[in-house]
């Protein structure tokens, strides 16, 4: 009697335990969210109070300013981040989706495509200062001078994986009948793929390359030593060239407070285009570009 | 002989072509372009040129890493040669007297990741958990969306933010704090500075939070719902689910994820030189500047003006290289093995 008792008693102390044991971890779990989205709202804040004050005309068509004097902007740096970005671009893109067209058009089932898949993954993750490095053994050693050239290399090289790897799955969102339906007209594989498969996909081809487009244009690393920054107004891609990112950095660590100011709108300017294309990228992805297509 | 069939193929180019060409009013029916895809677009030799080029491109992936390894390794060669492995072991950095140790490098790179790890992963957890089991369905999306933004802002501008906000918060509140509360434990002692080990440990568990948790949360959305009905029905409460039903057949993919971001933390550059101090020494205290592998690299290598300096900082970059790749690849494989693979294995 008295043992089912105490049987009991424990059953009870052992349900209120877990009770406790969920409320508890419910509530890590709410605390943790909170934590996490408490430093991005902070730097989203900051950004836009710091930034925005100090945002106006002459940042967007004024050189900077000599040390000293008031006023200047990041004139030069905005257009040869657009210089270098074009470089790499040209580059990377068409590159990267034809690599994603061999991945989903071309080997389907072959180790070749599952060995091209590891790889571009693993590259994704290599430190974007070692891009740096070997491009500058590989161009500005030779050249002997730094370059926007070599810059758009850099990130060029970078811009790569991203653009494969998402040019793969939006490929692989293209329904089959519609290839079967295009080689039943008669027409020829390389004219399948690209007025049908890659056309279906291209808004999604698209907006993956806007994706890793805002990853590199927010690189600093690779550009230190290869596109390596300038104050004066460049468009010579032969030539050291500035670049938005590098401006913000070497302002960042200045001493100037003047330059602190040009540094924070330089990060709210740059953090905009990046947020523009990601919830870009993010709106077509979940609305399914596909849908029409299948 | 065979005209009916050339005839009917032209139609099937032409309607192809049709959507591409439609727009255009220049490239009318007899724009050279358009014949000389008519006739010769069909060729085998055509499709042959198209798979080849495609193929070659695919193959630049594999050259790119090949062309980074060769690089690294034929302009380190001095520096390797000179010092041979015990060039990551000891100290002493001075160019000066061509006199290279990249320990202190090592030893900051090493403390500030597993730092950011430590801070990072619990944090990385928990979001993953609250949004895949516990969030209502209308704030999901939303949670979600606002977490990947962390991954999306470029390091510089983190750097910018830890030296403007972040470093003056933990030199006036936070190092104070923990050298009175947590001092005796040797790990918070010295001057305060602000920058340092912990500031870089912090500014990287934030950058690598993203990572973790949006990896996690894929990985946990893969196990089966029946895993968690299962669960339920033999009477546990949401946690015991989670905990038994969810994260335990997750494990893998989760060690893979915490894997991937320790990669991110290690090659971090930007923010992590903003705020490490930037001195290479070794010091047992957290709030004492240090100095990263990635740091040096990316404060140094412009100015490095001699071949020998310039091979020891290159090697370096080897160091950094032959490791991420090492440990993303480890990682991609275990974070593979469970999303990709049966659907997860119930084992106690």
């Amino acid at each position: 009697m008295s043992g089912r008792r105490t049987a009991s008693r424990a059953m009870r102390m052992n349900s209120h335990f877990r009770a406790a044991a969920n409320h508890l971890a419910t509530g890590a779990a709410i605390a943790s969210t909170v934590i996490v989205i408490a430093p991005l709202l902070a730097i989203f804040g900051y950004l836009l109070y710091k930034g925005a004050s100090s945002l106006n005309w002459a940042f967007f068509t004024q050189p900077p300013k000599p040390i000293g004097e008031t006023g200047g902007g990041m004139a030069n740096a905005i257009a040869g981040s657009g210089l270098i970005l074009a470089i790499a671009s040209s580059i990377g893109i068409p590159v990267g989706i034809s690599a994603g067209i061999y991945l989903a058009e071309f080997s389907r089932g072959r180790m070749i495509g599952h060995a091209v898949r590891f790889t571009a993954d693993v590259l994704n993750g290599v430190p974007s200062i070692v891009m740096g490095i070997s491009v500058y053994a590989l161009i500005v050693l030779k050249q002997k001078h730094f370059s926007a050239w070599s810059g758009g290399v850099a990130l060029g090289i970078m811009m790569v994986p991203t653009v494969t790897r998402t040019t793969e799955e939006m490929l692989l969102m293209v329904p089959n009948v519609v290839r079967e339906a295009a080689l039943g007209l008669g027409i020829s594989r390389w004219r399948s793929v690209l007025s049908v498969s890659l056309r279906t996909a291209l808004p999604g081809v698209i907006t993956g390359c806007m994706l890793a487009f805002a990853r590199v244009a927010g690189e600093t690393a690779p550009l230190l030593f290869t596109a390596f920054g300038n104050e004066f107004w460049n468009m010579n891609p032969a030539q050291p060239t500035a670049a938005l990112p590098l401006q913000i950095f070497n302002y960042a660590i200045s001493p100037y407070d003047d330059w602190h100011r040009l540094a924070w709108a330089g990060a709210l300017v740059l953090i905009t285009l990046i947020l523009i294309s990601v919830s870009l990228v993010r709106y077509v992805a979940n609305r399914g570009v596909l849908k029409g297509a299948s | 002989m065979n005209q009916p069939l050339e005839g009917l193929r032209e139609v099937a180019a032409a309607r192809a072509v049709a959507p591409q060409l439609h727009g255009h009013a220049a490239g009318g029916p007899q724009s050279p372009i358009r014949k000389f895809l008519v006739e010769r677009g069909n060729s085998h030799l055509a499709d042959r040129a198209f798979f080849w080029l495609m193929a070659i491109c695919a193959g630049s992936i594999f050259a790119i890493v090949g062309f980074i390894f060769y690089q690294l390794i034929t302009r380190s060669q001095l520096s390797i040669h000179k010092f041979g492995v015990k060039f990551f072991f000891q100290t002493g950095w001075d160019p000066v007297n061509e006199h290279f140790g990249a320990w202190p490098f090592v030893y900051g790179t090493l403390v500030s990741s597993f730092l950011g790890l430590l801070i990072a992963v619990p944090l990385a957890l928990g979001v993953a958990v609250f949004l895949t089991e516990m969030c209502p369905r209308r704030l999901r999306q939303p949670l979600s969306f606002l977490t990947e933004l962390l991954a999306a802002i470029p390091s510089v501008v983190y750097g910018l933010w830890a030296i403007f906000v972040l470093v003056p918060i933990l030199r006036n509140d936070l190092d104070p704090a923990l050298q009175k509360y947590l001092g005796w434990t040797g790990l918070f002692s010295g001057p305060i500075f602000g920058v340092g080990m912990l500031a870089a440990g912090i500014i990287l568990a934030i950058m690598i939070l993203p990572i973790i948790s949006s990896l996690t949360r894929d990985v946990m959305m893969s196990v089966p719902q029946s895993q968690r009905e299962a669960v339920l029905a033999l009477g546990a409460t949401r946690w015991e689910m989670i905990r038994t039903g969810v994260l335990r057949n997750a494990r893998i993919g989760i060690v893979g994820s915490v894997i991937l971001g320790l990669g991110r933390a290690l090659g971090e550059t930007m923010a992590v030189t903003m705020v490490i101090g930037n001195r290479p020494e070794i010091s047992r205290s957290l709030l004492a500047p240090g100095y990263s592998m990635a740091s040096v690299l990316a404060n140094e290598f412009s100015e490095a003006s001699d071949d020998m300096y310039l091979s020891a900082l290159i090697e370096i970059g080897l160091a950094l290289f032959l490791v991420t790749i090492i440990v993303n690849a480890l990682a991609r494989l275990l974070v593979w093995a469970v999303t990709r693979g049966a659907p997860a294995r119930v084992s106690a």
